[in-house]
């Protein structure tokens, strides 16, 4: 284990949130905001931590291992979410630290779950850093310091990998770094387009810069009480769009700019996820039209739900809590499936569960021609065996992580349906669950243990498992 | 640039390495994703899995906005195929790795047709270096500049030497010799020296000198064996038949000790006046039936990198005189194998990799002066590069006084009208020469980045 390597690294990442909490700063400066003095003492610790680990850590080997490379994203995940938690504990906003923690997490992992009952009650610079968060760890931390610094060792597929989404993250151009900007770009420019259009609707440019990144980062915190429900249909119309727009794989934005449109349209994933979209929101609207006075506004809020479910956002525009079970449970299902590989998305993963059904097509069919030789392609590449096994196990993990977490949330005994839809919009880093944790609802009645176990679980969710499993690993701190 | 390598191999993943070092653009292809993923999990370069034939994949790996394709695939014919294709899709270059013996004849007819800008045969480029090593028998490796007029050399200062205890700068009023000392190797460490810098034994030197001050030097240092007749060649490989051929011309006799039957009655067919003997070389008694005590070199060729280290140790044992020369393919534990006593080595995937970044930096560069030739003169930390000046550019008329040069960087020497002189403080460069420079920074592509304060770009 390269320690002196792993903590260089951190010192950029440190250094990177000091310079990231400038931006609230001058909200705060805007609006005369006493609360923008909280980020003051932050940034200047992080720069006072960071600097010496950046200058003082020689690592005798700069090559970054598989190991250092998953260490260092866990790591750095864990210390941006308890460094960016102190400007809300500092300012008093949100009193208990476990709270901030939980909340900041909720951040960075694109989660959105909250414990605060009133939002609005919220300083705005606070509120911009909330929604910032999203942005940043929507596209992730190592991957954005990656696009503008070189830094040291000569490759950091390692750090892309370990905070991509998806079953396998592969080079879009030769050098990780110019991967880095090109994911960075369609990122930017996605998110301005986003506030344009929303500009466009009258809607405050305070607003619309949160929501933008609430949409970009897939997060889902909003900056009312009542979520988005209080703007025009027009807003809403171009929230799910963006939400859309954002759970796609981003390669696919990537084949456009190069004209490959034939490859686009070959992308199984994509078609899936548009398939999964259509078939739920036709299925809900079938269950529950009564609710609604018209069926444009059916298909208005439904779609909605729905976009904002599958990219695992948890924007809300009305309460689905009060739609019968069946399309609740249509929801439910939407959570674990996620958003497709390579967005911001959470969740499993669209490509995942292809894998997987593919896999399962060609487990059954080999027992019926036992000697059968059977290829797995998605988009008409071959998936190699490596790939499937490793799907396999990230399942094996994800469930046992899950019932792991909900045992211990059941300890607060707030109902069935509360606690296990709580943990399957944390570890699929969606935002709203059911019942208590339903779009009406927040997280704050639940125990300071229960919220720790969230917030780890908000982590493991968003670095896809492994990371913070491997961290835990003492064979992962030994030297050789 | 953008590159495109195809097949990592051995050599492969050699140049993608120093290319990678360079900061260029650069695509593998291979049909093993293991191996691709060994590459790309350590060196900065994007991963195609395919054929390099298959035109589909040269597209996913954007051929035909690639400045150079390199072709290193273990077939001859698939490599030529696969530069065609590339060419058709709008690859700006390609280079193609060509080895059957039968091809590199026919080669030239054929390069213009199939579009191809270079071809690399490895093992007759490791050919050359090895008869250039048999004419030196005391140098352990010797390259050559400036059309031949110019060779670096590698020589390790034996115990008691002249040269033990000496100052740079006293080497030319001693010896009254020209040569220029420009790396020298010590406990695994690189020096390039300045002028206090006292050589000990056991140094390993690199010098750069005109071709006769070369051997006179060696004289004069109390070091020149007799002249080498008879050869001993381990291992019958193509590397051994292109040697040999070279070998046989310049009068030198040759035995060539191979395993395989079959192979050697097609050496015997190919090279009449060789002796060729079927067994095993790593039998001590053949190769003492062989008298390799007596011989004046022995080559240990074969494909198997441990049998050729451990034949080497053996022979130097067995025959101290003798110029021993090893050839390793795979091996990675250069350090290891320098302290060994196994002669010179010879790395024909260096020596590949060489040619293609000589080609890279040319095609990189300006016309106005021109980068000639690249030699890596201490396995790879170590460059020597040759610019032949065309046209007036920074450097030209300044004295060497004046101009402030990177650090670990040397003028080596200069060739003006034919004559080669080592520069001095007072002497400057001007258009026409050929100039040769030691440098340990990477990339040099330009002369003028040998200053202090040039980027060297990427």
């Amino acid at each position: 284990m390269n320690k002196k390597l792993v903590l260089k690294l951190n010192g950029y990442i440190l250094l990177f949130d000091a310079i990231a909490m400038i931006l609230p700063v001058l909200v705060a400066v805007y609006y005369r905001e006493k609360a923008g003095f909280a980020f003051l003492p932050v940034i200047v610790l992080c720069v006072a931590l960071g600097l010496p680990l950046i200058l003082s850590m020689k690592p005798k080997n700069k090559q970054l291992f598989a190991r250092e490379g998953i260490v260092t994203v866990a790591v750095a995940w864990v210390m941006m979410s308890l460094v960016g938690s102190l400007p809300f504990f500092l300012s008093k906003e949100i009193p208990s630290f476990i709270d901030c923690f939980f909340e900041t997490t909720s951040g960075f992992t694109t989660t959105g779950a909250t414990i605060l009952t009133n939002v609005e009650a919220l300083s705005k610079c606070l509120l911009f850093w909330r929604s910032f968060t999203h942005w940043i760890g929507g596209m992730g931390v190592l991957m954005f310091v990656m696009a503008i610094a070189p830094m040291a060792g000569g490759t950091n597929m390692q750090l892309i990998r370990a905070e991509s989404p998806g079953p396998k993250v592969e080079k879009l151009l030769p050098k990780a770094n110019m991967t880095a900007k090109a994911l960075y770009g369609i990122y930017i420019g996605l998110t301005v387009l986003e506030i344009v259009f929303l500009l466009a609707g009258k809607m405050p440019l305070f607003d619309a810069v949160t929501t933008a990144f609430g949409t970009a980062g897939t997060g889902g915190f909003g900056i009312k009480n009542d979520s988005l429900a209080g703007y025009s249909a027009y807003i809403q119309s171009v929230v799910t769009a963006f939400m859309l727009l954002f759970s796609v794989n981003f390669n696919i934005y990537f084949l456009i700019v190069a004209r490959k449109f034939s490859a686009v349209w070959k992308n199984e994933e994509l078609r899936v996820f548009f398939f999964v979209v259509i078939a739920s929101v036709a299925l809900i609207a079938l269950n529950t039209f009564r609710l609604f006075d018209n069926i444009g506004g059916a298909v208005h809020h439904i779609l909605f739900a729905v976009a904002s479910i599958i990219s695992t956002s948890g924007f809300a525009t009305v309460d689905f809590n009060v739609w019968p079970d069946f399309s609740k449970t249509i929801l439910v299902v939407l959570m674990f499936v996620g958003a497709c590989a390579g967005s911001t998305g959470g969740g499993i993963k669209l490509s995942r569960i292809l894998i997987m059904f593919k896999s399962l097509k060609r487990e059954f069919s080999s027992l019926i021609h036992p000697r059968s030789v059977q290829t797995i392609r998605i988009s008409g590449k071959k998936i190699d065996d490596e790939t499937v096994k490793r799907v396999s196990s990230y399942m094996i993990c994800y469930v046992l992580i899950f019932f792991t977490s909900l045992l211990i949330i059941s300890l607060d005994n707030f109902g069935f349906e509360t606690n296990f839809t709580a943990v399957v919009s944390t570890i699929n880093n969606i935002g709203p669950g059911l019942a208590q944790v339903g779009p009406a609802g927040n997280f704050s009645n639940f125990s300071d243990l229960s919220k720790i176990v969230f917030s780890v679980v908000m982590i493991c969710g968003r670095l896809e498992l492994f990371p913070i499993m491997i961290l835990l690993l003492p064979q992962t701190w030994k030297k050789y | 640039m953008n590159i495109i390598v195809v097949g990592c191999g051995k050599v492969g993943t050699t140049l993608v390495k120093e290319l990678a070092a360079e900061k260029h653009n650069i695509v593998i292809v291979d049909i093993d994703a293991e191996k691709l993923d060994e590459v790309g999990n350590t060196l900065d370069v994007m991963c195609v899995e395919g054929r390099g034939e298959d035109v589909e994949v040269l597209i996913e790996a954007d051929v035909s906005n690639c400045d150079i394709l390199i072709a290193m695939m273990q077939s001859d014919e698939l490599n030529l195929l696969t530069c065609l294709l590339a060419k058709k899709l709008g690859a700006k270059n390609t280079i193609a790795r060509v080895r059957n013996p039968i091809y590199s004849n026919a080669i030239n007819l054929i390069k213009d047709d199939l579009g191809l800008s270079m071809y690399i045969n490895p093992e007759r480029a490791a050919a050359g270096e090895i008869s250039r090593l048999l004419r030196f028998p005391n140098a352990m490796q010797v390259e050559t500049f400036a059309k031949g007029r110019v060779e670096i050399m590698k020589y390790e200062i034996p115990e008691g030497s002249v040269l033990s205890e000496l100052k740079i700068c006293q080497l030319r009023p001693k010896l009254k010799t020209t040569v220029f000392v420009c790396a020298v190797e010590r406990a695994g460490e690189v020096f390039v020296p300045d002028g206090n810098f006292i050589l000990r034994s056991g140094d390993i030197i690199s010098f750069v000198a005109p071709i006769r001050e070369a051997n006179e030097f060696l004289k004069k240092v109390g070091s020149v064996s007799a002249k080498i007749k008879d050869v001993i060649i381990l291992g019958g490989g193509k590397l051994t038949y292109y040697l040999t051929e070279r070998l046989l011309d310049s009068g030198y006799r040759v035995k060539i000790i191979e395993i395989n039957k079959k192979r050697c009655e097609e050496l015997s067919e190919l090279l009449p006046e060789a002796m060729i003997i079927n067994g095993d070389a790593t039998n001590n008694n053949l190769l003492h039936e062989e008298h390799i005590e007596n011989a004046d070199a022995v080559l240990s060729l074969t494909g198997v990198d441990e049998q050729n280290v451990l034949m080497s140790i053996y022979a130097s044992k067995q025959a101290p005189e003798a110029k021993v020369v090893t050839k390793i393919k795979h091996f990675d534990f250069d350090d290891i194998l320098r302290g060994m006593p196994i002669g010179s080595i010879v790395y024909p995937k260096y020596i590949t990799a060489d040619y293609v970044l000589r080609y890279v930096r040319v095609m990189q560069n300006s016309w106005e002066s021109n980068m000639e030739s690249l030699h890596r003169i201490v396995d790879d930390r170590v460059e020597a590069l040759e610019f032949r000046i065309r046209q007036h550019n920074a450097l030209v008329g300044i004295t060497f006084q004046q101009l402030n040069i990177k650090k670990g960087t040397l003028v080596a020497c200069i060739t003006r009208n034919g004559k080669t002189f080592t520069p001095g403080g007072k002497d400057s460069i001007q258009v026409g020469d050929t100039v040769i420079i030691v440098t340990i920074q990477k990339g040099i592509s330009k002369l003028e980045q040998i200053l202090d304060g040039e980027a060297v770009e990427g």
